[in-house]
């Protein structure tokens, strides 16, 4: 703990980098898992070929497939992120592709019987029934690539990672060792509670039970009819 | 005033050899409630969802208040058609009111004309609003969904309105009830619906026509009755059960088949009496109940005619023939 407070800046500074490294990530791991999904979404036939080989990536240490980018993109944070993305796209896809699906195929022709356009059922309908689904999975997706982004430092893309990586070229500089790791946990709970209040706070069903008294009232009058 | 019609509209589903629809010719007034039944895989349900082009023809032409369809924007053509599916298809994340609202809110309605939108039809199809209006749809019974879904059609207040079974998954008292609210709005709505159906029952009750449907082609289209006592072939006589008499009895009206009272006739009190319009399914009840050989038939309570079994059973005859 002394380390973090005696070297403040420093820790801040990886800190940051870390936050950049997972934010960047995430922000193209769902613009590459949006069209993805959807593509899965319209042609079932693409589910088993496409969540296949990413679940094939899923299976590849995330060690491997950082240095499998570093002939591409070089020895930088660049290769790390590369390796990122595509390790969180089969939670991604996943989560996307079983959100769409959940939707009642009734729910979905009644938008269009009513005379929504396609933007205005993407946006007022399955954007919203899709997304505590797809919260879910950013979240775990953020926890994973948080973790990975920790051997980035490995490879030259700083963050983190670094203090933990220098602690035990040192031999034995424990403290060091320590501030690296309450720090990533921290950022790792960190974002996992936000996501998950987020999660909370947008699943539609969670003001069924705002008040008990009067969820019970609903079901007594709803058996009725 | 025709409000829609048909004329040789067909599709073929791509891959498929066989026509879904067949070259249907047809007109529905104004007005009027007209039920599409036949056995499964007729061809009804795409009929119906040709109209708001949710299929579109591969052949001829549909006409909705005089206008071809594919002239109008398909999702512009839909906010004027009312809509109501067999499943409700509710939107689980909207309120009662908020899924009422959708077509308004597509047509740009100001709030408030909205709000007071829900609360008229909220009431109208007996949801207390102050109750209703802010529940969820997963807080509704089967019935009361279905319900909403009514609302929610009529929101736009669409002339012409589409039921693709709308009651068919649901139980057989709460179906009845529906039923009877349908006649309800019906009779104070006056609007023209398409109503997809594979009960033969339902049809009868709700049906100003009915527009039989045997693998994507019109077989007959004629009132209830026509149907049922002149139908046009062996397989309508056999979907519509028309040798069930008891059945056919319910949809004739004591003055079909009564005599005229004599000007001096009087009737005693001891006589069972029934009212004109009543079917002659609860005449014969009333003669089987009470054992007497006659029934006074009133109208505001002045003796018109005399109904006897044997009247009721030449009335009976009359289809058994066809």
């Amino acid at each position: 703990m002394g380390y973090i407070f005696n070297n403040l800046d420093e820790v801040w500074e990886l800190l940051l980098q870390h936050m950049q490294m997972t934010l960047i990530t995430l922000a193209i791991a769902v613009l590459l898992a949006l069209p993805l999904s959807l593509l899965i979404y319209r042609y079932r036939w693409l589910n088993v070929p496409i969540l296949g080989a990413l679940g094939v990536f899923y299976t590849i240490p995330s060690l491997a497939l950082i240095i499998l980018f570093v002939p591409l993109l070089g020895l930088n944070a660049q290769s790390v992120i590369a390796a990122m993305v595509l390790y969180t796209q089969v939670i991604l896809v996943r989560n996307l592709v079983v959100g769409l699906q959940a939707i009642p195929p009734a729910v979905m022709e009644a938008a269009r019987g009513m005379g929504m356009t396609s933007w205005q059922r993407w946006w007022q309908v399955q954007v919203p029934l899709i997304l505590p689904v797809f919260l879910a999975g950013l979240r775990l997706s953020a926890v994973v690539a948080i973790a990975i982004a920790t051997i980035g430092a490995k490879f030259g893309a700083g963050g983190l990672g670094t203090l933990l990586f220098d602690g035990i070229a040192q031999a034995g500089r424990y403290d060091k060792i320590w501030a690296g790791a309450i720090t990533v946990s921290v950022l790792a709970f960190a974002f996992n509670g936000a996501l998950l209040t987020l999660q909370w706070a947008v699943n539609p069903t969670r003001k069924l039970y705002k008040s008990k008294g009067k969820v019970r009232q609903h079901l007594a009058s709803a058996t009725e009819s | 005033m025709t409000a829609i019609e048909f004329s040789d509209a067909s599709l073929k589903f791509p891959g498929s050899s066989r026509w879904a629809v067949d070259q249907v010719n047809c007109e529905i007034e104004r007005g009027k409630l007209v039920v599409i039944l036949g056995p499964s895989g007729c061809g009804k349900t795409t009929l119906l969802k040709m109209v708001n082009r949710l299929y579109e023809p591969s052949a001829g032409t549909i006409l909705v208040n005089g206008q071809d369809i594919r002239r109008v924007k398909a999702t512009e053509l839909r906010q004027q058609i009312g809509y109501v599916i067999q499943q409700s298809g509710l939107f689980p994340h909207m309120t009662v009111a908020q899924n009422i609202g959708v077509v308004p809110r597509l047509l740009g309605w100001e709030k408030p004309r909205t709000q007071a939108r829900v609360d008229e039809l909220l009431n109208l199809v007996a949801l207390p609003p102050e109750d209703f209006r802010d529940r969820y749809p997963a807080q509704l019974s089967g019935g009361q969904q279905q319900r909403v879904g009514v609302a929610r059609a009529l929101a736009g207040d669409p002339q012409v309105i589409l039921m693709d079974e709308p009651f068919g998954a649901i139980d057989a008292i709460t179906r009845t009830a529906l039923q009877d609210e349908i006649l309800r709005l019906q009779q104070q709505l006056q609007k023209t619906i398409l109503f997809v159906s594979h009960d033969v029952e339902e049809a009868l009750r709700l049906a100003d026509r009915i527009l039989i449907l045997r693998a994507g082609q019109v077989v007959q289209y004629d009132t209830p009755f026509n149907i049922l006592t002149r139908p046009a072939n062996p397989f309508v006589y056999e979907l519509m059960g028309a040798d069930d008499m008891v059945r056919q009895l319910g949809l004739l009206r004591v003055e079909t088949a009564m005599t005229d009272a004599p000007p001096d006739y009087r009737h005693t009190e001891a006589e069972p009496t029934i009212a004109r319009h009543d079917s002659l399914r609860e005449a014969l009840s009333l003669i089987l109940r009470t054992g007497a050989r006659q029934l006074t038939v009133l109208e505001n309570d002045i003796a018109v005619g005399i109904l006897t079994l044997e009247h009721i059973r030449d009335s009976a005859s009359v289809g058994v023939g066809a």
